[in-house]
C-alpha cells in the first residue's frame, strides 16, 4: 500500500515539476487579452466563425485580423465585452451584410429536376447546379440552414430572401453556398465590386461604363421605393442627376427589349429618380465606412476626380480635392451648356459630394500652384490624377490664327465661366462630335443668324449623340457634309471673313468602319462667316510636367496621345502611389466612363493604402459581353411605346439657355420602369406567359 | 524484422483499432465530416500514440512491474499520458509552431482518447517488447487514421444521396460504420 501511495505521488510530482519547468522554458508571449476576449465568446468550439476553436477565434480577434463580432453565436453583451476589451466601439466596425445577388424567380424553365436531391451542395456537385444559368441560385435554401439567426426565409419565388434587421453577417450563408449567389459583404466591399465574368448580369448592366446594377433600380421604380433606386444608383455613379441629363447610355444599346419593341428609356427613368430626390427638398443620407485615417489627393474636380472622391470617402479614407477652374465639375460645368446641364443642377449635386466630408480647393493649378512634392509633404498617402482633356487639337490650317477664330472646348469654357466673348453675326464649326453640337447649339442661342457644322463626313458618320444631332436640327443648324476646311480667310484688318473648304467624297472603309472622305480636286467654296470654332477633338494637357519643380515627376510617363501610361485594369500610373482616370487615361470619351473610372482607382488606391499587392479584379469582365447573355430574338415580348421625353417647344428654347429636356411625369415613368424585364444572365420577365421551356 | 511486419499489417487491418475493436468512436464520428477535419486528426493521433505507446511501456516495465503495483496501471496511465500531451503541446509551440497550427485543437482532444488508452493497454497486455510496442502504437495510430480518412471520404458523399431524415447525420454514420467495419472483417484470417 505504502509503495503504492509514494509511486503515484511521485509520479504527480514528476508530472508536474516538468510541465511547470517545461511552461518556462517553452513559455510564448501571449498577449493576456486573448484569455480575456475567449471567455467572452461563446465557447461552444463550434468552428462557425472559420476558425478552430475559440482559443483560434481569440486570437485572430485580438491580431486585429477579425472584428469583436467574430463570433457567430456569442450574444450582443459577449460582443460588447469583447469590444471593450479590444478598446473598440462595436457599432463603429464594418457590420457586413448578406446579400442575394440572383434575383431570379419562377420565370425560365429549369433546367433540371431535381429527382429528391434536398440540398445545393449535393445539386452542385451531381449536376453542376444549373437550375436556371449556370451562375444562378439552386434554390434548395442550404444558406437558409445555414443560418443561425432566421435572417433568411424562402420567398415566394423559390430564391432565399435577406432580412436585413435579423442578419449579423456571420458568414454561414456563404460558406453554405455552393455558387456564390450569396454574399456577405461590408460597404468597402461593395462599393468597390467589379463585374466578374461570373455575375449574374443583365446586358445592360454588362455595357454600362460605371458597371450601375440598371435591373435592381428599375425594379425598385416599379416599386415606387425611389430613394432605394438612389441608392442602388449611388453605389456606382454619384453623379446622378448629370448623367440622367447628359449620358448617351450605350446600356439602351443593349437592352433585350430592344430586339424586338423599343429598348427601355434607362436614362430617363434614372433622371426620374435623381430628380425626385433634388425635388423632394430633403438628401437622402449616404454612409460611409469607418475612417481609416488614410490621405488621399485628387487633382481635378471632374467627373473622374468627384466619382474618385466620392467612392474614397465612402470607403473611410479622407479626400481632398484641388481643381485649377473656380468651380467644381470639369468638363461637365465648363464644357456642357446650362440648357443640357443645368449649373443650379449641378451645384446641388456636387454639393451632396463635398457633405461627405471632402475639402476641395479651387482655383489652384497643379504644376504651377502647387506640385508633387507638395502634396507628398504635405501628407497624401496617394494620389489620383482626372485632369480631364482640355487641350483641343489645332486643325493646322492657314489663317487659323486670325481674329475670330477659336478652340472648342477653350471657347465653351470661356463662356460658362462667364468671360466676355466677342460674337459675330454667323460662325463655323469644324467637326463632328459633342462639343461641336454644344458650339453650334449655344451660338444659336446666343442670336447669331445662321450658324454652320461643317464636318468632313456624313451625319451618319457623326459621332455625337443622336438626339443632339436632331436637336440641332430642330433648331436650324445648317449642316456642311463632306467638307474638309482649308484656309481661314481673313480681311486686311486681320478678321475672320471666310472659310474655305475641299468637297469630299466617301471612299473605301477605314479601320474604324467609317467610309474615308476623299478629297474632290478644284472643289474649293468659301463659307461666309465671321467666326470659325474648331472642335476636331482634345487631348489631356501635359504643361505639368514642364511646370512641376517635382524632378519625380519626369517619371510620370504619357502616351503618344498625351493621355497619361496606365495599367488599364488598375489605372495605376508608373509612380505607384498616382493614379488617374477619366479623359486623362483614355483621351476624350464619355462622362459615365470617367465615373467607372474613378470608382475603378479608388479601389486600386484603396489596395494601395492598405498596403495590399494592387492587382487586377479577378475573372474582370472590364466591359465585355457574357456571351450566354446576348440573344439574338426573344420571346413573349409585346410591343409598348417607349415613353418619349418631354422637351421645351423649338421657338421657346432658343432665346435663352433654359433646359430643354424635361423629366418624365410619374405616371410615365412608372409605365416605363414597367416595360423593363428584368433580365438576368438569362432569364427575364416576360411579357406574356414564358413561351417555351428551353 | 518479418515478425515486425506482420504485427504492423495485424494492427492495421485485422485488429483496426476502430473498425475491429471499437475503440475512440468519438473522434471517429465527430471529426469525419470533412476530410481536412479528419486528415488533421489522424496526423495528430499518431504523433501522441507514438509518444504515449513509449512512454507508458518504460513506465509499465520500469516502474509499476518492478514495484509490484500493476494495479495501478490506469490511473498512472491516464496521468502520464495527460501530461506528456501537456509538454508536446508546449513544445510544439515554441519550437515548431508550423506543426502546431497544423495539429491545432486536435492535440488536447484526444489527451485521454480510448484509442489512446487502449493501445497503451493491449501493449502491456500482449507483453510486447520495447521495438514491438513502438511498431504496434504507431501502426495502430495509422490503422486510426485510415478508418477516419476513409470514413471521411465516405461521409462527404453520403449528404450527395436521399437518405430518409430520423436517419440523416449521425444515424446514417453510424449504419455507414457498422458496414465498413464489416468489410474489414475480410482480413481476418490473412495473417
Amino acid at each position: 500500500m505504502i509503495p503504492a501511495i509514494l509511486l503515484m505521488l511521485g509520479i504527480g510530482a514528476t508530472c508536474g515539476i516538468v510541465l511547470s519547468l517545461a511552461s518556462k522554458i517553452f513559455y510564448v508571449y501571449e498577449d493576456p487579452r486573448i484569455a480575456q476576449v475567449e471567455n467572452n465568446l461563446a465557447g461552444a468550439n463550434c468552428g462557425g466563425c472559420g476558425y478552430a476553436g475559440c482559443s483560434a477565434a481569440a486570437e485572430a480577434i485580438v491580431t486585429g485580423k477579425e472584428a469583436p463580432s467574430l463570433c457567430i453565436v456569442n450574444s450582443k453583451d459577449g460582443v460588447e465585452a469583447v469590444s471593450r476589451i479590444m478598446g473598440v466601439d462595436a457599432g463603429e466596425a464594418e457590420a457586413p451584410l448578406s446579400y442575394n445577388m440572383c434575383e431570379g424567380g419562377n420565370r425560365a424553365a429549369d433546367k433540371y429536376h431535381y429527382m429528391g436531391v434536398s440540398s445545393c451542395k449535393a445539386m452542385d456537385a451531381v449536376y453542376g447546379g444549373h437550375r436556371v444559368c449556370t451562375v444562378g441560385c439552386i434554390g434548395l435554401g442550404d444558406c437558409i440552414k445555414a443560418c443561425k439567426f432566421g435572417a433568411l426565409d424562402m420567398g415566394p419565388d423559390g430564391y432565399p430572401v435577406v432580412d436585413d434587421a435579423k442578419c449579423v453577417g456571420c458568414g454561414a450563408c456563404q460558406k453554405a453556398c455552393p455558387k456564390d449567389i450569396i454574399q456577405v459583404k461590408t460597404l468597402t466591399e461593395q462599393l468597390l465590386k467589379f463585374n466578374q465574368t461570373h455575375d449574374p448580369l443583365a446586358p445592360c448592366a454588362q455595357t454600362c461604363p460605371a458597371e450601375i446594377n440598371i435591373p435592381k433600380y428599375i425594379s425598385e421604380i416599379k416599386a415606387g421605393k425611389y430613394a432605394e433606386a438612389v441608392q442602388t444608383i449611388r453605389m456606382r455613379n454619384p453623379l446622378l442627376l448629370s448623367c440622367g441629363r447628359v449620358c448617351p447610355h450605350p446600356c439602351e444599346d443593349m437592352c433585350r427589349r430592344g430586339l424586338e419593341d423599343e429598348p427601355v428609356s434607362i436614362n430617363q427613368l434614372k433622371r426620374f429618380v435623381a430628380d425626385y430626390e433634388m425635388n423632394s427638398g430633403s438628401r437622402i443620407p449616404i454612409t460611409c465606412a469607418p475612417d481609416t485615417g488614410k490621405k488621399v489627393a485628387v487633382i481635378g474636380g471632374g467627373p473622374a476626380g468627384l466619382s474618385c472622391a466620392y467612392f474614397l470617402r465612402r470607403i473611410g479614407h479622407q479626400v481632398d480635392i484641388f481643381d485649377a477652374m473656380p468651380k467644381l465639375g470639369g468638363i461637365i460645368r465648363y464644357g456642357i451648356p446650362e440648357y443640357r446641364l443645368p449649373k443650379k443642377v449641378l451645384d446641388w449635386e456636387i454639393q451632396g459630394i463635398l457633405d461627405l466630408g471632402i475639402n476641395a480647393f479651387t482655383q489652384v493649378k497643379f504644376g504651377v500652384d502647387f506640385g508633387l512634392s507638395s502634396l507628398v509633404a504635405s501628407g497624401y498617402n496617394a494620389i489620383f490624377m482626372g485632369i480631364g482633356a482640355w487641350s483641343d487639337y489645332a486643325l493646322g490650317i492657314e489663317g487659323e490664327n486670325l481674329d475670330g477664330c477659336y478652340k472648342g472646348i477653350d471657347w465653351l469654357s470661356k463662356f460658362a465661366s462667364g468671360q466676355d466673348i466677342k460674337l459675330g453675326k454667323t460662325a463655323a464649326i469644324v467637326g463632328g462630335g459633342n462639343s461641336a453640337i454644344d458650339c453650334v447649339r449655344t451660338l444659336k442661342r446666343l442670336g447669331l443668324e445662321k450658324v454652320y457644322i461643317v464636318y468632313r463626313r456624313t451625319r451618319k458618320e457623326m459621332p455625337a449623340n443622336a438626339v443632339e444631332i436632331h436637336a440641332a436640327e430642330e433648331e436650324g443648324i445648317d449642316f456642311v457634309f463632306l467638307a474638309a476646311p482649308t484656309r481661314v480667310i481673313g480681311d486686311e484688318n486681320g478678321k475672320v471673313k471666310g472659310l474655305e473648304y475641299l468637297k469630299m467624297e466617301l471612299g473605301e472603309p477605314d479601320k474604324s468602319g467609317r467610309r474615308r472622305p476623299v478629297p474632290i480636286e478644284g472643289s474649293e467654296t468659301v463659307l461666309d462667316v465671321d467666326m470659325v470654332i474648331s472642335a476636331i477633338s482634345q487631348a489631356p494637357d501635359p504643361s505639368f510636367k514642364d511646370t512641376d519643380p517635382t524632378p519625380k515627376i519626369k517619371d510620370l510617363e504619357l502616351t503618344r496621345w498625351n493621355t497619361i501610361d496606365n495599367n488599364p485594369e488598375t489605372l495605376q500610373t508608373s509612380i505607384p502611389y498616382i493614379f488617374t482616370g477619366g479623359d486623362s487615361a483614355t483621351g476624350p470619351s464619355l462622362v459615365v466612363t470617367a465615373i467607372g473610372g474613378g470608382r475603378r482607382a479608388a479601389r486600386a488606391i484603396d489596395l494601395f493604402l492598405k498596403g495590399k499587392p494592387v492587382e487586377p479584379v479577378e475573372n474582370s469582365l472590364l466591359g465585355k459581353r457574357i456571351p450566354e447573355s446576348i440573344f439574338k430574338n426573344v420571346e413573349g415580348i409585346t410591343p409598348i411605346k417607349r415613353a418619349k421625353m418631354p422637351e421645351i417647344p423649338v421657338n421657346q428654347r432658343l432665346d435663352s439657355m433654359i433646359e430643354v429636356d424635361l423629366v418624365l411625369p410619374e405616371d410615365q415613368a412608372l409605365a416605363e420602369a414597367d416595360r423593363c424585364l428584368n433580365c438576368c444572365r438569362i432569364c427575364y420577365n416576360p411579357d406574356t406567359e414564358f413561351p417555351i421551356a428551353k | 524484422m518479418g515478425d515486425l511486419f506482420v504485427l504492423a499489417i495485424s494492427c492495421i487491418f485485422i485488429n483496426n483499432i476502430l473498425l475491429a475493436q471499437f475503440l475512440g468512436n468519438c473522434p471517429f464520428l465527430g471529426t469525419s465530416k470533412k476530410m481536412e477535419t479528419a486528415m488533421g486528426m489522424g496526423m495528430a493521433v499518431v504523433f501522441v500514440l507514438v509518444m504515449a505507446g513509449m512512454i507508458t511501456w518504460i513506465v509499465d516495465v520500469y516502474l509499476l512491474k518492478a514495484m509490484n503495483v500493476e494495479f495501478l496501471r490506469t490511473v498512472s496511465f491516464i496521468l502520464v499520458i495527460a501530461a506528456l500531451v501537456q509538454f508536446v503541446e508546449m513544445f510544439l509551440k515554441k519550437s515548431i509552431p508550423g506543426l502546431y497550427a497544423g495539429l491545432g485543437i486536435f492535440l488536447p482532444l484526444i489527451t485521454t482518447n480510448c484509442a489512446v488508452m487502449g493501445v497503451c493497454l493491449i501493449n502491456i497486455k500482449e507483453e510486447y517488447t520495447f521495438i514491438e510496442a513502438l511498431v504496434s502504437s504507431f501502426a495502430y495510430a495509422v490503422g486510426f487514421g485510415l478508418a477516419l480518412v476513409l470514413f471521411a471520404g465516405v461521409r462527404e458523399r453520403v449528404i450527395l444521396s436521399r437518405v430518409p431524415k430520423p436517419l440523416q447525420d449521425t444515424s446514417i454514420g453510424l449504419v455507414t460504420a457498422g458496414l465498413i467495419a464489416l468489410i474489414f472483417t475480410i482480413f481476418r484470417g490473412m495473417v
